[in-house]
C-alpha cells in the first residue's frame, strides 16, 4: 500500500475573490514507502503549494489526500497528527530556530508530540546525529552557529519527529558545494538507515538526477511528467520545452545522440558517462 | 486581514488622486476642524455634502468606505445611545431617572453623523494616497521642525522603509508560522496564557529576521551613500497644481460659511 | 598591470582586532584591472565577501593600503567617492531595497549624492532600462520575482554610475531563470558598458563565464588565471573541495583513460564537440 496518495487533488488560492488563482489543479500520485522522489518544476509551478497540501498545512479545495490509506481531512481536528507523520523542511528553515539552546530547539518538535523526557532526549540526540552535528552543540544557542550548521539544526528539528515522510524544499539553496554535498549525502544517509520517504523539492536538477528514484515535473499547476528519474531525465526536449534545464551531463549524452553515438538516453551522473563513452571506444578497429 | 480597509490605498487616476498629498493632508485637516465646529444641520449637511462629493470624485467604490464605517458602527451606537441621555430641555419620554428631549435625540444623530464623517475623511485621505506619496508629504510639511533640531529627513525615511518592509514582514510572518506549524505548534487551542506562550516561536524568529534584516539594509544603505539629513534631494519635487489651489479655495468658502452659519445662530 | 583599478597591497585583516591568530587575510595583495570581469569563488569563509567590504571601506585593513582607482579607502575624506565609484550588490534582494516603488529604490543612490532632480530622473530611466526593468519602474518590489528585485538592486547601483560593480552571491537566493536573468545582466554591464565587474560565487558554471577567475582559500591565492586555465586543475579544485563544472569533469576523467581531449572545457557544448571529435578520430561511429 502507497503512504501517500494524493487524488485529484486542486488547491485555489482566494477562492472567490479577484485574486483567485489555482495554484495545484487536479493533480493525483501515490508514493511508496522507502522512495526518494524528486519534485522539479520552475518558481510558481505550484511545486509550494502541492507539498504544504501533502502535510495538511493547507487544505485541497477538492480532491483527497491518503496517508497510509486514511483520508487525512476525515477529522480536521486531528491535522497536527499528520504533520508528526509528514515531517516539512521549508526553504532557508534556520529563520524558523528560536529557542535558547539547540537542544531545546530541536526538541520543540518531539515535545509538541507529547513524548516523555527520556524519548525526546533520545529522539535529539539520534537527529543531531543524522545531521553530522556533535553532542557538545547541544548547549549553545542556536544563534551563535554559523549558517551551515543552524541549516542541520533546523533540519534536525524536522528528523527528531521521526516522520514516515520526510519532505525538503530546497535544502541545499545557499549552501557552498561543499556543504551542499555534505548535507544531500547525510539527508541519503537518513533515508536509507531509517527507509522511510523522501520527498525533495529542488531546482538543483543534477541533486535530483543523481538521487531521486523517480521524479515529478510540474508546470502551469498541473502535473506534467512522473516516471522513473532516468526516464524524465531522457525526455530533454520536452523539459527544455517547459523551461526547465537537464543536468548537463545528461545534455552532452543527448547531444552525442544527436551527432548518431549510440550512448545511452539514460545518463543521469558524470560516472555513467564516463562509462558509456569508454564502452564505445572498445568497439572501435583495435588496428587502427 | 482583507477585512481591513482602512489605511489601505486604492489607487486610481481620479482628480482626487491626483491632488498633492500635502493639499490632502491639510484639506483632511481642514475638514476635522470644521466638522468638530459644526453646531447645527445647515453646517453638517453642508460638510456631509462636500464630503460625499469628494468621495464620488475619487472613483472608488462606496462599498470600500462603508467598509470602513462598519469597524465604527459600535462605537458610534455606543455613544449615540449614551448622549440620547444627556440632553437638557423639554422630556419627551420619562422613565425613571432617565428622560429623553429633542435636544439629546438630536445631539446623538449629531455626534453619529460627525464620527462617520471624521471616518470618511480620514479613509478619503488614505485611499486616495500612496504610502510614499503620504510620508513624503507629511515629511515636506513638517520641515520646519529642522529648525529645532528634530531631523524630519530621518524620521520621514523610517517611516518610508517601515512601509516598505510591512509586506515582507508579513510575508515572512506566514512563513515561519508554516514552519512552526509543520513541527506540531499548537496555534489554535488552550486559554489565553497558553496561547500567549504558542506564540514565542513565531515572534522570537520574527525579530531575529527583522533585526538581521534591519542590519543588511543598514550596510546596503551605506554603500549607496546614505549619509542622511538635509544634503539628500529627491527625484520627485511636490508641485502645487492648479487644482491644489481650487480645493483650498473651496475649502476656505466652506470653512467661513460654516462659521458664519454657527455665528449668526440662524437655523435652528 | 596597465589600467590597474583596484590595488590591494599587502594587507591583512582580522574582525577582531586583539586576536590576529584569527586573520581572515594575511598579507594578501591583488591587482584587477579597469573593465575586467572578474570571478571570485571559494568556500564559506575563505574570504570572499569580507574582500567585497574591504574594496569599499566598510572594512578597513588593519595593515597595508587598498586602493580604488588610485583613492585610498582608509581616507576618510574619499569615502564617499570611493562608493560612488565602486557599487556593492548583496545576496538578498530584499534587504537592500529601500523604497516601496522600484523606481524610487533606484533614486536612493543619486538622492544620496544630491544631484538634480531631473539628472535623477534620467539616471534612473537609463539604468532601469539597462537591467531590462524599465516597464516594472512603478510596481512595488514585494510583486516581483526574485530575479527581478536583484535586477531593480543592480539599477540602483548604475544610477551612481559606477566604474565598477562587486556582486557578492547575487543568484544564491534566485531560481534558474533569475538566475540566467541576472547573469546576462551582470556579463552586458561589463560587454557593452565596460563597467568593471568583481562577482563573488559559489557556482563553477558562472564563474566559467568570467575573464579571470581566482580562487580564495583562507585569505590565499590558490588559483588565478583565465576560466579555460583554472578549471584545467582539476585536481587542485577537487583538492580544495570545489566542484567543477560536470562539462569540465567529464573531461578531465576521459582524459585520464588516456584520451585525447583539449585542456579546461567549460560547457555542454565544448564538451559534446570535443567527446564526438575523439570518437570520430578513433572511429567509433
Amino acid at each position: 500500500m502507497s503512504i501517500i496518495k494524493a487524488e485529484n487533488i486542486s488547491f485555489t488560492y482566494s477562492q472567490g475573490t479577484s485574486l483567485e488563482k489555482t495554484a495545484v489543479d487536479n493533480v493525483s500520485f501515490s508514493i511508496e514507502k522507502g522512495e526518494l522522489v524528486g519534485v522539479i518544476g520552475h518558481t510558481g509551478s505550484g511545486k509550494s503549494t502541492l507539498v504544504q497540501l501533502l502535510n495538511g498545512l493547507l487544505k485541497p479545495t477538492s480532491g483527497k489526500i491518503f496517508f497510509n490509506g486514511n483520508d487525512i481531512w476525515a477529522e480536521p481536528k486531528k491535522i497536527r497528527s499528520l504533520r508528526f507523520n509528514v515531517g516539512m523542511v521549508f526553504q532557508y528553515p534556520e529563520y524558523q530556530l528560536f529557542e535558547e539552546t539547540v537542544y531545546k530547539d530541536v526538541a520543540f518538535g518531539p515535545a509538541n508530540m507529547g513524548l516523555s523526557q527520556d524519548e525526546i532526549e533520545q529522539k535529539v540526540l539520534n537527529a543531531i546525529r543524522f545531521v553530522g552535528l556533535k553532542e557538545n552543540i547541544l548547549s549553545k544557542s542556536p544563534f551563535d552557529l554559523s549558517g551551515g550548521e543552524k541549516r542541520r539544526v533546523a533540519i534536525a528539528g524536522v528528523i527528531a519527529m521521526d516522520p514516515q515522510v520526510l519532505i525538503l524544499d530546497e535544502p541545499t539553496a545557499g549552501l557552498d558545494p561543499h556543504g551542499r554535498d555534505v548535507l544531500l549525502s547525510q539527508i541519503l544517509d537518513y533515508h536509507k538507515t531509517k527507509n522511510n520517504s523522501v520527498i525533495l523539492v529542488s531546482h538543483n536538477m543534477e541533486d535530483i538526477a543523481q538521487n531521486a528514484n523517480r521524479t515529478m515535473v510540474l508546470s502551469d499547476s498541473k502535473l506534467v511528467m512522473l516516471d522513473d528519474t532516468a526516464k524524465i531525465f531522457s525526455r530533454v526536449n520536452e523539459l527544455e520545452q517547459i523551461g526547465l534545464q537537464v543536468p548537463q551531463i545528461t545534455k552532452i549524452m543527448s547531444l552525442l545522440r544527436e551527432q548518431g553515438f549510440p550512448v545511452s538516453k539514460s545518463v543521469l551522473t558524470v560516472q555513467q558517462a564516463l562509462k558509456e563513452i569508454v564502452n564505445l571506444t572498445k568497439g572501435a578497429d583495435p588496428f587502427l | 486581514m482583507t477585512n481591513i480597509t482602512f489605511g489601505q490605498y486604492f489607487p486610481t487616476n481620479s482628480i482626487i488622486h491626483r491632488l498633492d498629498p500635502r493639499t490632502k493632508i491639510l484639506s483632511a485637516i481642514g475638514c476635522i476642524i470644521t466638522i468638530f465646529l459644526c453646531k447645527n444641520a445647515v453646517n453638517l449637511a453642508l460638510m456631509s455634502a462636500f464630503v460625499l462629493t469628494s468621495i464620488k470624485l475619487s472613483d472608488i467604490s462606496v462599498k470600500i468606505y462603508l467598509k470602513s464605517l462598519k469597524m465604527v458602527l459600535f462605537v458610534v451606537i455606543v455613544t449615540s445611545v449614551l448622549n440620547v441621555f444627556y440632553g437638557q430641555g423639554e422630556p419627551i419620554f420619562q422613565l425613571g431617572f432617565m428622560c429623553i428631549t429633542l435636544d439629546g435625540i438630536k445631539n446623538s444623530i449629531y455626534i453619529a453623523v460627525r464620527i462617520f464623517l471624521l471616518i470618511l475623511v480620514s479613509s478619503l485621505l488614505t485611499f486616495t494616497t500612496s504610502p510614499t506619496d503620504l510620508t513624503d508629504g507629511l515629511g515636506q510639511l513638517l520641515k520646519f521642525l529642522y529648525k529645532f533640531k528634530i531631523n524630519v529627513y530621518d524620521l520621514a525615511m523610517m517611516m518610508s522603509i517601515a512601509l516598505r518592509f510591512i509586506p515582507t514582514l508579513l510575508e515572512e510572518t506566514t512563513k515561519i508560522t508554516n514552519a512552526q506549524k509543520a513541527r506540531g505548534a499548537d496555534l489554535e487551542s488552550g486559554n489565553l496564557k497558553q496561547r500567549i506562550k504558542a506564540l514565542i516561536p513565531i515572534l522570537v524568529p520574527l525579530f531575529v529576521s527583522a533585526f538581521r534584516r534591519a542590519y543588511d539594509l543598514a550596510v546596503a544603505m551605506e554603500c549607496r551613500c546614505y549619509i542622511g539629513g538635509k544634503t539628500r534631494t529627491r527625484m520627485k519635487i511636490l508641485k502645487f497644481k492648479p487644482a491644489d489651489m481650487w480645493t483650498f479655495v473651496v475649502l476656505i468658502l466652506l470653512f467661513s460659511l460654516v462659521l458664519t452659519a454657527n455665528l449668526v445662530g440662524i437655523f435652528w | 598591470m596597465p589600467n590597474t583599478f583596484i590595488d590591494i597591497q599587502n594587507i591583512s585583516f582580522s574582525y577582531d582586532e586583539d586576536n590576529s591568530s584569527d586573520k581572515i587575510f594575511d598579507n594578501f595583495s591583488l591587482k584587477i584591472a579597469k573593465g575586467d570581469f572578474i570571478a571570485l569563488i571559494g568556500h564559506n569563509g575563505c574570504g570572499k565577501s569580507t574582500l567585497s567590504k574591504l574594496l569599499n571601506g566598510l572594512y578597513l585593513p588593519q595593515t597595508g593600503n587598498i586602493f580604488v582607482d588610485g583613492m585610498d579607502t582608509k581616507d576618510d575624506n574619499l569615502k564617499y567617492e570611493i562608493r560612488k565609484k565602486l557599487g556593492l550588490v548583496f545576496q538578498n534582494p530584499d534587504n537592500q531595497i529601500v523604497a516601496s516603488v522600484v523606481e524610487e529604490d533606484v533614486a536612493f543612490g543619486p538622492e544620496n549624492l544630491g544631484l538634480d532632480p531631473l539628472e535623477i530622473r534620467k539616471r534612473v530611466d537609463y539604468a532601469l532600462k539597462t537591467v531590462d526593468m524599465y516597464e516594472h519602474r512603478l510596481k512595488a518590489p514585494y510583486n516581483l520575482s526574485g530575479g527581478q528585485k536583484q535586477r531593480v538592486a543592480i539599477a540602483g547601483i548604475i544610477a551612481m554610475q559606477p566604474d565598477c560593480i562587486v556582486l557578492d552571491e547575487p543568484t544564491s537566493m534566485l531560481d534558474p531563470k533569475g538566475c540566467n536573468e541576472v547573469m546576462n545582466t551582470i556579463i552586458n554591464l561589463n560587454k557593452t558598458f565596460n563597467i568593471t565587474v568583481i562577482l563573488i560565487t559559489h557556482n563553477m558554471k558562472e564563474a566559467a563565464l568570467a575573464k579571470r577567475v581566482i580562487v580564495l582559500d583562507k585569505g590565499r591565492i590558490i588559483s588565478d588565471g583565465k576560466p579555460r586555465e583554472v578549471f584545467s586543475n582539476v585536481d587542485l579544485l577537487k583538492k580544495f573541495s570545489l566542484s567543477v563544472p560536470q562539462a569540465t569533469e567529464l573531461a578531465y576523467l576521459l582524459k585520464g583513460y588516456g584520451f585525447n581531449l583539449p585542456d579546461g572545457i567549460l560547457d555542454e557544448y565544448e564538451c559534446a564537440v570535443a567527446v564526438s571529435q575523439m570518437l570520430e578520430d578513433l572511429k567509433c561511429r
